[in-house]
């Protein structure tokens, strides 16, 4: 039995999980908390966030997420997929950034609109 | 440009856009939001880590895409935004701003609301002893550097403080090559939430001391190194349980502090604990007309939740400005705080003026199990809700029904946090 | 080669450029820091002392008394902050403090000090009404001020190079050889030759003197730390207190009003063994606080918003060691600048001139000397002049400091002066951003920001304050960064 403390969301649930069987979750409160339970112990996984730079915007850099979730050891070497990448505004909310990350399926996309400088 | 609104807003920020929206949805016809930087959005612009919006988009968005959500909805209902201006003075009805391409701008509306949002408290504010050299910065400073300039500002690195931002900012470094070497807290208890415990310092190895504080700060230009130490129950350090952090920088993220000058300039009561203006039931002020919302009112955890309080404020404000007045003479309940609890927003409801239900937030002063918030007034308790599980990290809410307010005795009700006795 | 050269370019090396450069002198200045009053004159009580407590027959008396006489012209022409303020020294109901008080009162009518008076409880709380309602009396001394002590020393550096003086910034003094009627000055930006040097290093004066032979100075610089309060605490009383010295003679921690508004309370006072870097403590800062509220209880110190130490430059001299030094003419020390040497600062200049006259050197007033400085600060305008100024120029409608209220106008306009500050601090002192309470949290990026684009730096080399004191290390996600292997 192992003891998490769900991320899904701010509540911090305490959730138990039985390794033994079947990583069957106790002490959720919804549905996504005992996804997370299952996964955490057998695949563990976090969505990152990062910046790029970008020409043509009033700002520097552009905000960027995966659209979904990269194993855990896969962290550090997807973060070294934004190296050197410049975008050119403009850029809007969800624009793939950079597809298929190291081959985990994970793309970087845009996590905002991003105008052409006056 | 035009000079007259219904609802002029103080602040671009999330609560200054979820008011405007609201106000403009509640029949306002010309609302006016006025923001300081270049672009709307506030702090959320350089808070480009996901977890926003579980409550209100019940999906999880970074900063960007929640702020982005609502520039949009504000741009489609046709609320004017003002950038890059700075409000200089806010009156009743009167707000006056400048910026560079308009000048000295004198605005009047039938209501104003006041968003301006909070800021961090620095090293002078908690007077860390030592040196004082280049690479002290508070966590939010930091996250600009990084995150909207595209610098890092350290290699190694000590966080003081386990506020989310500070949290939030371990792992933001971690990730972009910097090596975060502790996160230390005064308290027996993390001041930010669990998750973030779990996802910016348990995932990457990063200890974090409880119960302790930096006793030095040593560096001639750039921070050198930093001592640390255990605290006693009076939290003062522990002598002989020094521990030392070869380092470049020292983030600071203890705590946050609504930024009430316009208010106070404008003689609106403040109050002590929050630092944020005293507010009745639909956030308005004790100034007829002015509305306050979000951390300039008390600093919330959530901004899901400092959505729904500037909604609030947003549509109130409407209604003032259409000519909706507080019947007088009315019963007014001083909102108390009670044992555990630390402060309430509101501090006052007007029993006429409210609709069926008011929502109170508040804080409690310690970590709570399984618990029971109370609500009582000078004789009797008048309503309780229990809690699993409580902290001060995390704003509670409870909803009060009009109906049990009207019941209460006396002018007043106390808000209060019990642990919950074993086997009832 | 210069007639004269100075050594450091704190508020006394200002003064004497600044009085020198009145003259058909070619002039000098060679400060180590990469900004002028950047050591002793940055961190101080800021006070126009009113001259009771020194010595009778001193230098300090008779330095002190002249000093404020001729800040009050200096400050109004260049346009330095100084607000007229008296002074109080309460005492408490015992005998040795009241008999202090009346000890002070001889003294300083004996240096000649005006208005001064013995009042009691009721006056002086009718007086100042902040005072501790405890004491049973007190000195009351109108004659002081307090002045913005970094801006007092920009101005007049400022001036002196606008009429003609050299300032070498980021200038360490290594070496100085004596040569048949001139020195060879060694700084680290060059070597440079004058007729006459002038040591006004500050907390390493005996150094400096050291390197022309000289002996029997030593420095014995004393710290002291200090507390500086929110707006709403300075509003809280209109003098400069001071309690009666402890049983070892020093002074007392200082309750102040700063011309920024804001409270000062400090300094205690401890041997330092550095000229200008000394950290802060938290048993003293609490000490600090016992003693501020003792003479303004009603002193909030959870609106603390900055703690800073400061070192006076004293010597084994118990007075200001000012003159020609005996073994090396042309040398001449203004050493041991302790307090009261910003009160003292421009009669120390003039004592300077008086001293190389005596030297031989011939000095003929300019015909032409520009004396006049003026600032514009946004937040003091009315809204006309604001709104006419915006106009005129409309980096004055973009607030960069939103806690002091100050412009890009005003941070620009600063960096086109005759002393560029390269720095985020330089910026500070000359415009007030980041001196809120907020320190620099929002602003600083931005004066960042704004020194990188007006300077043509890249932002990586935009320091916070003296040399090595970087903020950035790296740039993210570009590849040039990763190929340098940064």
């Amino acid at each position: 039995m192992k003891e998490l403390i769900c991320i899904v969301c701010p509540k911090g649930c305490r959730l138990k999980v039985d390794e033994e069987h079947g990583f069957a979750v106790a002490g959720n409160t919804c549905p996504r908390g005992e996804e997370y339970g299952k996964a955490e112990l057998q695949n563990p996984a976090r969505v990152l966030t990062s910046i790029v730079r970008i020409e043509g915007a009033p700002g520097r850099c552009c905000p960027v997420k995966t659209d979904r979730a990269v194993p855990k050891k896969e962290i550090f070497r997807v973060m070294e997929t934004l190296k050197g990448i410049t975008l050119q505004a403009p850029v809007k909310t969800g624009d793939v950034v950079c597809q298929n990350a190291c081959g985990t399926g994970a793309s970087w996309i845009a996590t905002k609109d991003m105008k052409k400088a006056e | 440009m035009r000079r007259e609104y219904d609802v002029i807003v103080v602040g671009g920020g999330p609560a200054g856009l979820a008011a405007a929206c609201s106000a403009k949805e509640a029949g306002a016809k010309e609302v006016l939001v006025i923001e300081r930087d270049k672009e709307a959005g506030g702090i959320l612009n350089q808070c480009i880590h996901n977890g926003f919006g579980l409550h209100y988009f019940k999906e999880e968005l970074t900063g960007p895409e929640y702020a982005g959500r609502f520039i949009r909805k504000a741009s489609k209902l046709g609320v004017s935004v003002l950038l890059d201006t700075m409000v200089l003075a806010v009156e009743e009805g009167r707000v006056t701003a400048c910026n560079a391409r308009d000048g000295l701008l004198v605005f009047t509306g039938g209501a104003v609301v006041l968003a301006m949002g909070c800021r961090e408290r620095t090293r002078g504010a908690v007077a860390i002893p030592g040196d004082r050299p280049a690479g002290i910065f508070t966590a939010g400073t930091a996250q600009r550097y990084i995150n909207m300039e595209g610098w890092m500002v350290g290699r190694r690195v000590v966080i003081l403080g386990s506020g989310d931002i500070g949290l939030i900012m371990a792992r933001r470094m971690t990730l972009e090559g910097a090596k975060v070497l502790a996160c230390i807290e005064l308290m027996p208890y993390c001041n930010g939430l669990n998750r973030n415990i779990v996802q910016c310092l348990d995932d990457y190895g990063i200890p974090l001391y409880l119960s302790h504080t930096i006793t030095n700060v040593e560096g001639l230009h750039r921070v050198e190194r930093i001592t640390a130490a255990k605290v006693g129950t009076d939290r003062k350090p522990v002598p002989g349980t020094e521990m030392y952090f070869d380092c470049d920088t020292l983030l600071l993220s203890v705590g946050l502090i609504p930024e009430n000058e316009l208010t106070r300039q404008a003689d609106i009561p403040l109050d002590a604990v929050t630092k944020g203006a005293v507010v009745y039931e639909n956030m308005e002020t004790q100034k007829a007309g002015v509305f306050s919302c979000g951390n300039v009112v008390h600093v919330h955890d959530l901004v899901d939740f400092v959505t729904a309080e500037s909604q609030r404020a947003g549509t109130a404000a409407a209604a003032y400005a259409g000519g909706k007045r507080c019947p007088e003479g009315g019963k007014v309940i001083s909102v108390q705080r009670g044992a555990h609890t630390t402060y309430t927003v509101p501090q006052a409801v007007r029993l006429e003026n409210m609709a069926d239900k008011v929502e109170i937030s508040f804080r409690v002063n310690q970590i709570f199990g399984d618990s029971e918030i109370q609500v009582r007034d000078k004789k009797k308790l008048l309503c309780r809700f229990t809690r699993s599980h409580m902290a001060p990290g995390e704003m509670e809410h409870i909803t009060v029904p009009r109906a049990l307010l009207q019941r209460a005795e006396g002018d007043e009700i106390r808000v209060s946090a019990v642990e919950k006795e074993a086997g009832k | 080669m210069y007639d004269v050269l100075i050594i450091g370019c704190g508020i006394v090396g200002a003064a004497a450029a600044y009085e020198l450069s009145k003259y058909k002198l070619s002039v000098c200045v060679c400060e180590r820091y990469n900004d002028v009053a950047n050591g002793c004159t940055k961190a101080n009580t800021a006070i126009l002392h009113a001259g009771f407590d020194c010595p009778v027959g001193s230098l300090e008396a008779r330095l002190n008394l002249r000093g404020i006489q001729l800040a009050q012209e200096i400050c109004e022409k260049l346009d330095v902050e100084r607000v007229p303020m008296p002074t109080f020294i309460i005492a408490y109901d015992n005998s040795h403090e009241l008999e202090y008080i009346q000890e002070l009162y001889r003294r300083g009518v004996a240096n000649g000090v005006k208005g001064l008076r013995v009042v009691d409880r009721e006056e002086a709380l009718k007086l100042e009404p902040g005072l501790n309602p405890d004491i049973k009396a007190a000195l009351y001394a109108p004659g002081s001020a307090i002045v913005n002590p970094w801006e007092y020393c920009i101005a007049m550096a400022e001036t002196a190079v606008k009429n003609g003086a050299d300032i070498k910034l980021d200038s360490e003094v290594t070496a100085i050889e004596k040569k048949d009627g001139y020195f060879r000055v060694t700084a680290s930006t060059g070597v440079y030759e004058a007729r006459f040097v002038v040591n006004a290093a500050g907390g390493w004066s005996a150094q400096v003197y050291e390197m022309v032979g000289g002996t029997g100075l030593a420095q014995t610089n004393f710290a002291g730390q200090y507390y500086i309060l929110d707006k709403n605490q300075g509003e809280k009383i209109h003098s400069i207190i001071f309690p009666c010295p402890d049983e070892h003679g020093f002074k007392g921690i200082c309750v102040t009003p700063t011309v920024h508004g804001n409270l000062l309370v400090g300094p205690d006072c401890y041997q330092a063994a550095d000229g200008d870097h000394v950290g802060t403590d938290p048993a003293t800062l609490e000490n600090l606080k016992e003693a501020g509220r003792r003479s303004v209880p009603d002193i909030d110190f959870s609106q603390v918003i900055h703690e800073y130490a400061g070192v006076r430059p004293n010597t084994q001299v118990p007075d200001f060691v000012i003159g020609q030094a005996s073994k090396c003419p042309g040398f001449i020390n203004l050493a041991g600048i302790k307090s009261p040497g910003l009160s003292s600062a421009p009669a120390i200049a003039e004592e300077l001139k008086k001293i190389l006259e005596d030297c031989g050197l011939a000095a003929e007033k300019k015909e032409q000397f520009t004396d006049r400085r003026r600032r514009i600060i946004f937040r003091r305008l009315s809204d006309e002049e604001k709104a006419e100024i915006i106009r005129a120029n409309p980096l004055y409608g973009r607030i960069i400091c939103r806690c002091e209220t100050v412009t890009e106008g005003e941070i620009v306009e600063a960096l086109r002066r005759p002393i560029v500050p390269r720095t985020i601090d330089g910026v500070k002192r000359r415009c007030n951003a980041g001196m809120g309470r907020c320190q620099g949290g929002f602003c600083g990026p931005r004066v960042h920001e704004i020194l990188a684009r007006e300077l043509g730096i890249g932002p990586e080399e935009v320091l916070m304050d003296e040399q090595g004191t970087f903020l950035l290390t790296s740039p993210i996600k570009e590849e040039a960064a990763y190929e340098k292997g940064i």
